[in-house]
C-alpha cells in the first residue's frame, strides 16, 4: 500500500477551527464573570495610567472649607467631589485613582518577583532533591520563623521609606510560600513515567524543568500568586499605616484606609471607597485568573466548553416545554 | 423466554468537544442473559469502554447519553431521575473489574480493608463478619495463605495477584453481572490465562452474567458463549462464539478473524485490514467499514441495520460473502 494513501485514510477531514486568538476571546465571552473581571482589570489599569488626565482633582489638594464632605448622593454631598472628601478636605475619588497608581505597582511587582524568586528556589531544591533540597528548605524554614514585619521596618528604617524600598521589602519576606509550593509539585512530578521518559530519551535538565515540570505548576502557581497579591496590598496599607511606605502627599488604597480608620464613626466613605476598590480588584483578578487556569489545561478547556453546551441545551428543553 | 439481566436499547452517548461532537456510540443495542458470557470485541475507539462505562453510568463529563434506554431486569438504568434507585444496582447487583489493577486499589489501605469495605457498604455485614467474608473471598479467587494476605497492602501483591483481589471485590456481594473492561490487558500472558480460567470457574459456580470487553480475539473464543462485534461506535455483529468464528459474516469480522497470527503459520508479515477506522465527529452515514471493505459498493452507502441472518445478527447487505480472497 502506497505510503500517501495511508496517511490520507489516517487523517480524517477535521472542521476548520477559527485562529486561536479569536477562538479564546468568544470562550471568554461565553464565561461572563471572567469577561466582566477582565473588564474592571483593565478599566482599574487604565485609570492608574491615565490617572493625571482621569482624576477631577490633585489628590493632594487641600481645602478646609470643603472637609469631610459626603458622597453626592448624601444629604450635604455635593457634584463637586463625586465620593466626597477626607478630613483634610481632599477628593476621595481623585485620591483612589491616583491610589491605584502605588497599590497596583507594589502588588503586582512584588508578587512578580516573590513568585520568581520562590519559584527557582523551588525548582533547583525539588529537582536537584537530596543536599541542595534540604539546604534551601532549611533556608526557608529560617526565612518563615523570622517576623516579616520586623524584618520590613529594619530594613526600610535603614534604606529609608519609599515605593521601591517596600516593593525589595515585601518580595523577600514572601517569596517563602511559592519556594514551599513549588519544591512539593516539582519533586512529586519528578518521578511521574512521563518526566522520567523524558529523561530516558535524552531531554537535558533545563528541557525537563521547563517544558515538562513547569507547565504543572502555572495552574497552583497563579492561584497563589493571586492569593498573595491580596496580602500584599493589605501589608502595604499595614507598613503604610506605621508610616514607613507610601509617602504622603503620594497615596494608596491602603494608606487611605489606614488613615481613614480614625474617621469611621463620622465619615465612613473615607474607608469605604478604597476598601471597596481592592476588593472588586482582587475579586477581578479571581475571576479572570480562574478562567485562564481552565484555559490552560486542555482537559478542564474541553470540560467547560461541554458542560456550557449541556447548560444550553437544558436552557433550550426548558424554553421548548414552557 | 426469560427476562434478560440487561437490555441496552439504542444507546447513543456523544462528546461535546470544541472541534464538534463526538459521536462516541450510535445505537448501540444488545442484552445479556442470566449467567451468560458476553464478549464485546472491537479496536481501540469503537466503543467498547464506552458502552461499559454507560452501564456503570460512568459517562462524565464530556461525555453524555444522548439517547436510547438501559434496562436493568425490566428497570431504567440511566438517566438523571433514577440514579438514586441505580446505586443500589451498581456495586451491588452489577460489578466492574477494570483493565489496569495497579491503579484501581488505594494504596494506603490494606487489602482486606478493601475487600471488607464492599460488603459491609452493601451486605450491611459487621466487622468481624466482613473480615471472615473477605477472607473467604481471596481463598475462592485463589490466593493462598488468604488470612495473612489479608493484612498485606497493594504495593505487596504482583500485578496478577492484584487482578485476583479485584475480582474478589467483584464478586464480594454475589452480584448478577460482572462487567471486565479489559481484564487482563496488563497482565502477561500465563496470568491471562489463569485469571480467565478463574472467571469460567465463578461463572460456573455463581451463575454469574459476565461481559467481557476485549480486543483480543483468543480470550473472546476460550471464555464466551456470544459475540457482539463492534466497529466506529455501532454493533456490526453479534452471534453464538462458534458460529462467529467458523462463518463471520460481516467483512469486519472476517478481517478481524484473519489478521489474528497463528502460531504455526510461516508468515512474513501479519496481515492486516488497511486503513483506518473514521473518525466520529462526522461519522459516515452509511456503513462505517465501507472505505476499508474489499467488497463494498455503492449500496452500501444507506445505513445498514442488524438483521438475523443464520444465528446471529449483521449490518452488511452483503453478510456472508466472502470479502477476502484466501478463505477464512
Amino acid at each position: 500500500m502506497a505510503a500517501s494513501d495511508f496517511t490520507a485514510s489516517l487523517t480524517p477531514p477535521i472542521p476548520a477551527t477559527t485562529s486561536a486568538p479569536r477562538s479564546a476571546i468568544s470562550e471568554l465571552l461565553h464565561d461572563k464573570a471572567a469577561a466582566i473581571g477582565l473588564a474592571f482589570i483593565l478599566l482599574i489599569v487604565f485609570l492608574a495610567l491615565f490617572a493625571p488626565l482621569v482624576a477631577p482633582y490633585d489628590p493632594a489638594a487641600q481645602s478646609i472649607m470643603a472637609r469631610l464632605k459626603p458622597p453626592v448622593w448624601m444629604a450635604r454631598g455635593t457634584w463637586e467631589h463625586l465620593l466626597g472628601t477626607d478630613n483634610l478636605g481632599r477628593d476621595v475619588l481623585s485620591r483612589i485613582i491616583w491610589g491605584a497608581r502605588a497599590t497596583l505597582t507594589i502588588g503586582a511587582v512584588t508578587c512578580l518577583l516573590a513568585a520568581t524568586l520562590g519559584t527557582v528556589v523551588g525548582l533547583w531544591a525539588g529537582f536537584i532533591g537530596g543536599r541542595t533540597d534540604s539546604v534551601l528548605m532549611r533556608l526557608v524554614d529560617i526565612q518563615v520563623s523570622f517576623p516579616g514585619i520586623l524584618l520590613i521596618l529594619l530594613v526600610v528604617a535603614v534604606l529609608g521609606p519609599g515605593v521601591w524600598t517596600l516593593v525589595a521589602v515585601l518580595s523577600v519576606t514572601n517569596w517563602m510560600v511559592y519556594a514551599r509550593l513549588v519544591r512539593g509539585i516539582v519533586s512529586s512530578t519528578r518521578q511521574t513515567p512521563y518526566v522520567e521518559a523524558a529523561e530516558v530519551i535524552g531531554c537535558r535538565p533545563a528541557r525537563v524543568i521547563f517544558r515538562h515540570i513547569l507547565p504543572n505548576i502555572v495552574s497552583p502557581l497563579l492561584t497563589l500568586a493571586i492569593l498573595e497579591f491580596t496580602n500584599i496590598v493589605l501589608a502595604e496599607a499595614a507598613v503604610s499605616f506605621l508610616g514607613f511606605g507610601v509617602q504622603p502627599p503620594a497615596t494608596s488604597w491602603g494608606l487611605d484606609v489606614a488613615s481613614g480608620r480614625d474617621y469611621l464613626f463620622i465619615a465612613w466613605w473615607l474607608v469605604t471607597f478604597p476598601g471597596l476598590a481592592i476588593v472588586v480588584t482582587v475579586l477581578s483578578i479571581n475571576l479572570f485568573a480562574n478562567w485562564l487556569r481552565v484555559t490552560t489545561d486542555p482537559e478542564e478547556r474541553e470540560k467547560r466548553f461541554a458542560r456550557a453546551e449541556t447548560a444550553k441545551r437544558r436552557r433550550a428543553r426548558r424554553r421548548v416545554g414552557a | 423466554m426469560t427476562m434478560p439481566l440487561l437490555e441496552i436499547d439504542n444507546l447513543h452517548v456523544c462528546f461535546d468537544t470544541r472541534a464538534g461532537t463526538v459521536q462516541a456510540l450510535r445505537g448501540v443495542s444488545l442484552s445479556v442473559a442470566p449467567g451468560e458470557t458476553l464478549g464485546i470485541v472491537g479496536e481501540s475507539g469503537s466503543g467498547k469502554s464506552v458502552t461499559a462505562q454507560a452501564v456503570m453510568g460512568l459517562i462524565d463529563v464530556p461525555g453524555r447519553i444522548s439517547g436510547g434506554e438501559i434496562l436493568w431486569q425490566g428497570q431504567p438504568l440511566a438517566g438523571v431521575d433514577v440514579t438514586r434507585a441505580a446505586r443500589g444496582i451498581w456495586g451491588r447487583e452489577i460489578t466492574m473489574i477494570f483493565q489496569n489493577p495497579m491503579t484501581s486499589l488505594n494504596p494506603l489501605m490494606t487489602i482486606g480493608a478493601q475487600i471488607a469495605e464492599v460488603v459491609e457498604l452493601h451486605m450491611g455485614f459487621d466487622r468481624r463478619a466482613a473480615r471472615q467474608r473477605a477472607a473467604e473471598l481471596l481463598s475462592a479467587v485463589g490466593i493462598a495463605g488468604a488470612e495473612r494476605r489479608l493484612g498485606q497492602y497493594p504495593h505487596e501483591f504482583s500485578g496478577g495477584m492484584r487482578q485476583r483481589v479485584m475480582i474478589a471485590m467483584g464478586i464480594a456481594c454475589e452480584p448478577k453481572l460482572l462487567i471486565a473492561d479489559e481484564p487482563t490487558t496488563a497482565l502477561d500472558v500465563t496470568i491471562q490465562a489463569q485469571i480467565l480460567e478463574l472467571l469460567a470457574e465463578l461463572q460456573e459456580k455463581m451463575g454469574l452474567a459476565i461481559v467481557l470487553i476485549t480486543h483480543d480475539l483468543g480470550i473472546v473464543a476460550g471464555l464466551c458463549h456470544r459475540v457482539a462485534v463492534m466497529y466506529a461506535g455501532q454493533i456490526v455483529e453479534t452471534g453464538p462464539v462458534d458460529a462467529i468464528f467458523e462463518n463471520p459474516s460481516h467483512p469486519y469480522t472476517q478481517g478481524l478473524i484473519r489478521s489474528t497470527p497463528g502460531l504455526d503459520a510461516d508468515e512474513e508479515r501479519l496481515t492486516a485490514i488497511d486503513g483506518a477506522p473514521p473518525g466520529l465527529l462526522r461519522p459516515p452515514s452509511g456503513c462505517a467499514f465501507l472505505p476499508r471493505c474489499p467488497i463494498g459498493d455503492e449500496g452500501c452507502r444507506a445505513p445498514q441495520r442488524l438483521r438475523a441472518v443464520g444465528s446471529g445478527t449483521v449490518a452488511c447487505r452483503k453478510a456472508g460473502e466472502q470479502a477476502w480472497r484466501e478463505a477464512v
